[in-house]
């Protein structure tokens, strides 16, 4: 409840200093406005249906593409640990794949698949799945030998070793790639939707880009905090109980 | 005392036969162990293998657990050339490589559900008999970091103990905790191995350990790793590590290495 508090308090405290340096008229209400503006904005905004249609939109793509990626990327990161010659190759691949921003890939998609909801679900996929496969091989190599060895001498082999050990002994690692994948499909969304528009839905991104080309400044803030929000939202709620639980088996974490 | 088969000349219990290993160093091949052999009867409880680090003591456990292999020679138990790791030696390591998604009874019942032919409530029997033998039977749903040093090894004391194993080999498995934590251990030790009498080999660099538990010490030197000597413990059980007669042996059994080393060395520097 004190927590809580001390939350509610700290944002009240924002949005107050917000208004005051808006209230005194340093800079154009047109390029800052006030709190109270972008609250009628996005109270608006509720109301009339825009909000809602557009959130949905970017989170059914945001979805889609990411456990797409993630079931791309689990058994890649699986395949890519299995070997130093799997290393070499598929996680060279992945590696420098991740390190290519995943906008550059909004021109082929949009040339492979024209404007169409297949082109945004591309770009997050190649945001989540090289990601995601990297965290899971290297969670997969960091399993301590001892483990094995220990699983070895009471008769565990093969496959048995792989299910009951190697998995549950990576599986903080490969909780944190999900996360680190998470992060990248949001991203590319983001600026994908910003980027293109594709007449089948338009997303958070859209709304962005259009507050910008209507110089409305209120709609711009409005959609910044509503991202924001679901970026918050999506840990709290997808990630928090899983490091929670991880935090009280293996003890690791916060 | 367990009677002594004299008639009928079985096979040992455990037969180390003439095994060397060698390891692959950037500065070319170490030979780490040469030639050992070792014998273990029925009867020699507790064996001791001694020696400072480098003398291949670690390695020689891990060849007779089957988890590394040897260049040459062979590992018996009962007679029968051992093929990998297997049930029937369990191994205790000096870290306590309990699995950290499991509690406690999870991690004691790991080896149990690999061993066919065990009913659920006979592992869970099993499991709880070997917790409670540990004295963690209140710690069975603990999980593995919430348990100190010395309580881990004691889980991992009564994982390795479970599935009834004929040998347990015991890496240092103390050298990780405190002396107070230890001292009590030894005693502990002592009273289970009472109650389940295993052929048990442990290895450590510390000789008074050794002579705490052990009924045989293998005195080990280094480089390349061989048993110089072989030493019968017969003072009374239980037995105190900070008695006068441990530590009395403790200093023959270290002047005679000493002078054997120094031996060596004076015999083996002028070539």
């Amino acid at each position: 409840m004190r927590r809580l508090a001390a939350v509610g308090l700290f944002f009240a405290l924002c949005i107050a200093a917000w208004h005051l340096v808006v209230a005194a008229g340093i800079w154009s209400p047109v390029l800052v406005p006030a709190p109270r503006d972008v609250g009628l904005y996005l109270y608006g905004a509720l109301i009339d249906g825009t909000l809602r249609s557009a959130t949905l939109v970017t989170i059914q793509r945001l979805l889609i593409g990411y456990f797409l990626g993630l079931l791309g990327g689990l058994p890649l990161g699986m395949l890519t640990a299995k070997s130093e010659v799997m290393r070499d190759t598929l996680g060279l691949l992945a590696l420098g794949l991740q390190t290519l921003p995943s906008i550059c890939w909004v021109p082929l998609a949009l040339l492979w698949f024209g404007q169409t909801e297949m082109a945004m679900q591309f770009v997050v996929i190649m945001g989540t799945i090289w990601s995601v496969q990297l965290a899971t091989a290297s969670g997969m190599r960091s399993v301590p030998p001892i483990y094995v060895q220990a699983a070895r001498t009471m008769g565990s082999r093969g496959l048995h070793t792989w299910l009951r050990v190697i998995l549950p002994a990576s599986f903080p690692f490969i909780v944190t790639g999900m996360k680190q994948g998470w992060a990248f499909a949001w991203r590319s969304l983001m600026a994908a939707e910003i980027y293109v528009t594709i007449l089948t839905g338009f997303g958070l991104g859209h709304l962005l880009h259009y507050g910008r080309e209507l110089n409305a400044m209120d709609q711009v803030i409005g959609i910044i905090i509503v991202i924001i929000v679901i970026g918050l939202l999506a840990d709290k709620i997808l990630f928090s109980p899983v490091e929670k639980f991880l935090h009280a088996r293996w003890g690791t974490g916060r | 005392m367990t009677p002594q088969t004299a008639s009928a000349p079985a096979a040992p219990r455990l037969l180390v036969d003439k095994v060397s290993k060698v390891f692959q160093s950037k500065s070319g091949p170490v030979k780490a162990l040469e030639d050992i052999t070792l014998e273990v009867t029925e009867g020699e409880h507790v064996s001791c293998l001694v020696g400072p680090s480098g003398s291949g003591k670690s390695t020689l456990l891990s060849i007779i657990a089957g988890l590394e292999k040897p260049e040459s020679g062979r590992v018996l138990v009962d007679g029968e050339p051992i093929r990998g790791p297997g049930r029937e030696r369990m191994v205790m390591f000096q870290e306590s490589a309990l699995f950290p998604w499991l509690n406690a009874l999870d991690n004691v019942l790991f080896g149990l559900h690999l061993k066919p032919g065990v009913t659920r409530r006979q592992r869970r029997e099993v499991a709880e008999y070997y917790l409670e033998m540990v004295g963690l039977m209140r710690f069975k749903r603990a999980h593995i970091h919430e348990l100190s040093g010395g309580m881990k090894q004691r889980v991992a004391l009564a994982r390795a103990l479970a599935p009834n194993p004929s040998i347990l080999l015991m890496d240092e498995p103390f050298a990780a905790l405190d002396a107070m934590t230890r001292e009590q251990l030894y005693s502990d030790l002592q009273e289970i191995w009472r109650k389940r009498r295993k052929t048990v080999v442990f290895v450590t660099h510390n000789v008074r350990e050794a002579i705490c538990l052990g009924d045989s010490i293998h005195i080990m030197s280094p480089s390349p790793g061989r048993i110089e000597e072989a030493f019968h413990i017969t003072l009374p059980r239980p037995r105190d590590i900070n008695s006068v007669e441990v530590a009395r042996h403790a200093t023959e059994i270290k002047d005679a290495f000493k002078r054997r080393m120094q031996a060596i060395q004076s015999g083996t520097s002028p070539s």
